[in-house]
């Protein structure tokens, strides 16, 4: 009886060294053994899978990771098929998830099956800043202040084509229409690029954006930018079309459209009850990826403002973005009503 | 004619031995990538984006494209051995393809699908050769209205459709739509038809129930009508795929207006998978020996097979020119040339010319590689028909359940499988068609967004279908298709008389 119970306590007390060792020496150097999922929350060829897949490229290229990364687009659902399947995965060290404002915003006003709860944060890698542009051959409308004088004309119907339904591009749009007191057609695509392709074609008047998706149609002469969603304006300096670089665009407060910093945060996250060395871990994997040159390369060609934010910072900025946001969909009667 | 001396530039570019071999790599991946159903070309090219990071963008489009290629050809492999589509485009395929292996003659079936497809192919390629500089400037041309004619074409096109009753065809299509509606609405950012269900909210994926109505379906079919599998009989000898090779110019008239509508539904939205069933259905009308479709009718392989690989080809280039991708496959590919830093847009053309022809030599290239090396497959799939059912049969069921589960790694997609082989089962058993089913669940859902972009834009006018000379064309050639079977019966009934008697015969099952 007693030689038992002392081998078994002997037996528990090897136990919790091996466990305290194994605990110390994984929270030091924990590393996935295994394949690990990047799971974006948009289809491909969108600027989500393009954002996870440079991380992927960074990573690979420069021997940040053994294991191998594979890029896993969950798009259903405006994406909450991406948090879903975290919320099917809770614990699950080997899959990251790649998106937007999205993980924060959607629960507002869909319903979607999953909290915030089932997410933990891993960082914020840029911000994608949001540009009006319009087709200054096909409506005329060459400046910020043409466009709101044309849609004070016209109300109901200067049309502004943009991403997906009661997303940052239909949201940006509400904010434009209270701040100038104007009355627009939003016109909801599948993707930013479609929406720039229909109003390059002269179909629509005018789109928001972010930079990139434009960009080749700024070039050829078929899309203008009018003005940029940032309180102040862009750094790059090099002549893109028309003798015009980034920075000659004047931000939206300038051109008389009282938005003041409408911006998109590229966030990571993983699912909720996730090791928190496993957290470190790839917290610090997402700073090495952000030193790269493919990285900076990728911010410098989509105009991007690099701020890397994780831990407090982090958790206070969603916080922060959570309440504006609650605040907006309040206004433009988007929130469920459950939530109301 | 400075394409042409870009092109022979380009030639230099692909036709070095490194170049060459990735094409066979790529070509060879594509094939094993397209015959696993679910795996499919778009998740084939993801899993091997990463390989490319460390290649230069052309060696890395060129092995991407090959890849591209293979898993063209290697979906329609399953089609027509199994029933079971490995692509969405190679649905049409089924419909002739699976019968004529049935009755043993899997060689000749898969060689018709390889020879025309790469005809389809070549067609495609040739004219992105000659009319790139116009194509980014045409595909401009399309707004909401145009993408929702294009669709409009597709649609009537089937519905006019000879054969069958016009009555059950409507009742696939409405109900193809209702299952195209289940999840998130693009327009207003709801759900629809989800009744609910968490899964449901993020849509139906085509693949599963393709796979379900297809594979399931067909197997039920065959446990219950009786094993009646000839491919025992197969010949498995060099001279049938020759003597098929020799057999396909015969088809001339299928092969060339297939290529047209391919390259017309490649460069304008409606892609391949739309492409191959409109060049069916219009094949059916057209045809003398239409009432045989479905029943393994060599220009029933011939006509989806070569508008699918025209329209794949020809989908290349408004994603270059425009950077709107036209299939998903396109779409990862398109992801690829941003991470190696090249934009894809109008500006491509002239900033990088030595990609852009590096590219389209290559298209040339991968694909008289591919259909080399798929015919050298041909003996060995057609040697596993030769297997008894009872490994067949379960071999089937195992392949179409790892499908549906890969599709987005979801038990529930298994369910919605095996509910979409009853389906099957029971349309097959009642005779309705499954292609106009099919074909509602895959532009249900676009020509829908379109319609209401469409409204949105116009402030709610129909008038706005019949404004552009573009989007007038389109629709008039629309409802023209959507009346044909009507003005055959006036004409029929107008003209000689002799005409109606044949009618009654061939409308006899």
């Amino acid at each position: 009886m007693q030689i038992t119970s002392l081998r078994k306590s002997v037996l528990t007390a090897s136990a919790l060294a091996v466990g305290l060792t194994g605990a110390t020496a994984a929270l030091a150097e924990w590393k996935p053994n295994r394949p690990v999922e990047l799971v974006v929350s948009a289809g491909p060829g969108g600027g989500s899978d393009i954002f996870t897949r440079v991380v992927q490229a960074a990573l690979t290229k420069n021997k940040l990771v053994e294991t191998p990364l594979i890029v896993v687009n969950k798009p259903g659902g405006s994406g909450s098929e991406a948090f879903n399947y975290a919320e099917d995965n809770v614990g699950s060290p080997y899959k990251v998830y790649f998106g937007t404002q999205d993980a924060y915003v959607l629960p507002l006003g869909t319903k979607v099956n999953y909290a915030m709860k089932d997410l933990t944060p891993v960082a914020s890698m840029v911000f994608d800043v949001f540009i009006l542009w319009s087709n200054p051959k096909a409506s005329g409308i060459n400046t910020a202040q043409e466009f709101v004088a044309k849609a004070k004309e016209n109300p109901g119907k200067v049309r502004v084509a943009g991403a997906k339904a009661k997303d940052a591009d239909e949201t940006v749009v509400t904010l434009v229409e209270r701040a100038a007191g104007i009355d627009l057609a939003y016109i909801p695509y599948k993707s930013g690029s479609e929406a720039a392709i229909q109003v390059a074609g002269g179909h629509i008047e005018a789109n928001t954006n972010n930079p990139s998706e434009s960009l080749e149609q700024w070039k050829a002469g078929n899309q203008k930018p009018l003005c940029v969603f940032t309180s102040a304006r862009l750094t790059d300096k090099t002549v893109v079309a028309d003798g015009m670089s980034w920075a000659d665009i004047p931000t939206c407060v300038e051109a008389g459209i009282d938005v003041k910093d409408f911006v998109q945060p590229r966030t990571v996250w993983m699912a909720a009850d996730v090791p928190p060395e496993a957290v470190a871990y790839y917290t610090d994997l997402m700073k090495k990826a952000m030193d790269t040159p493919e990285f900076k390369d990728y911010t410098t060609r989509n105009v991007q403002i690099t701020k890397f934010m994780a831990g407090d910072e982090l958790k206070a900025f969603l916080a922060e973005q959570t309440k504006n946001y609650e605040k907006i969909y309040a206004d433009n009667n988007w929130l469920l009503p459950a939530s109301q | 004619m400075g394409n042409f001396g870009q092109l022979m530039d380009g030639f230099v570019v692909a036709l070095t031995v490194h170049h060459v071999m990735i094409m066979v790599i790529g070509v060879l991946l594509g094939l094993v990538v397209g015959v696993l159903p679910g795996l499919g070309a778009p998740n084939g090219v993801s899993l091997l984006l990463p390989l490319t990071f460390t290649m230069d963008p052309i060696a890395a489009i060129i092995l991407l494209t090959s890849m591209y290629w293979g898993a063209l050809f290697g979906g329609s492999t399953t089609s027509i051995l199994f029933n079971i589509p490995g692509e969405p485009s190679s649905v049409a395929t089924t419909f002739d393809g699976h019968p004529m292996a049935k009755r043993g003659e899997a060689v000749r079936a898969l060689t018709l699908a390889f020879g025309s497809a790469g005809f389809g192919a070549m067609v495609g390629v040739v004219v992105i050769t000659l009319l790139s500089g116009w194509v980014a400037n045409f595909a401009l041309q399309f707004g909401s209205p145009e993408y929702f004619a294009v669709y409009f074409m597709a649609f009537a096109s089937f519905i006019g459709m000879a054969g069958g009753s016009p009555f059950k065809t409507l009742v696939c299509i409405m109900l193809g739509l209702a299952v195209g509606t289940v999840g998130m609405d693009t327009i207003s950012g709801e759900g629809r038809l989800t009744f609910g269900i968490t899964q449901l909210t993020n849509g139906i994926s085509f693949l599963i129930v393709v796979i379900g109505l297809f594979g399931i379906g067909e197997l039920l079919l065959t446990i219950d009508e009786g094993y009646k599998f000839d491919g025992v009989k197969a010949k498995l000898s060099l001279r049938v795929i020759l003597r098929t090779l020799a057999e396909l110019p015969r088809y001339w008239v299928t092969l060339l207006r297939s290529a047209l509508i391919g390259c017309w539904m490649g460069i304008t939205p409606g892609g391949p998978t739309a492409a191959s069933f409109m060049s069916y259905a219009l094949g059916r009308r057209f045809s003398r020996r239409g009432k045989y479709f479905g029943k393994g009718e060599p220009e029933g392989i011939v006509a989806p097979e070569t508008a699918d690989h025209s329209a794949g080809s020809c989908a290349l280039l408004p994603m270059l020119a425009l950077g709107v991708p036209g299939s998903a496959t396109a779409a990862v590919m398109m992801g690829g040339l941003m991470i190696w830093g090249l934009s894809p847009g109008p500006m491509l053309f002239t900033t990088r010319p030595d990609f852009v022809w590096g590219l389209i030599a290559s298209m040339y290239l991968g694909n008289v590689i591919a259909v080399v090396l798929v015919l050298a497959t041909v003996p060995i799939f057609a040697w596993i028909l030769r297997a008894p059912f009872t490994v067949v049969g379960p071999l089937i069921a195992i392949v179409c359940l790892i499908g549906a589960y890969t599709v987005s790694n979801h038990m529930f997609d298994i369910w919605v499988a095996l509910a979409f082989g009853l389906v099957g089962y029971v349309f097959k058993k009642l005779d309705y068609p499954l292609a106009p089913f099919v074909l509602a669940v895959v532009l249900g859902d676009k020509a829908e967004d379109a319609f209401r972009q469409s409204m949105l834009s116009s402030g709610g006018s129909l008038s706005v279908f019949f404004e552009g000379s573009l989007v007038a064309t389109m629709m008039g050639i629309g409802i023209l298709l959507l009346s044909l079977p009507l003005l055959q019966i006036i004409f029929a009934a107008l003209f000689r008389r002799g005409d109606s008697t044949d009618a009654g015969q061939t409308s006899r099952p």
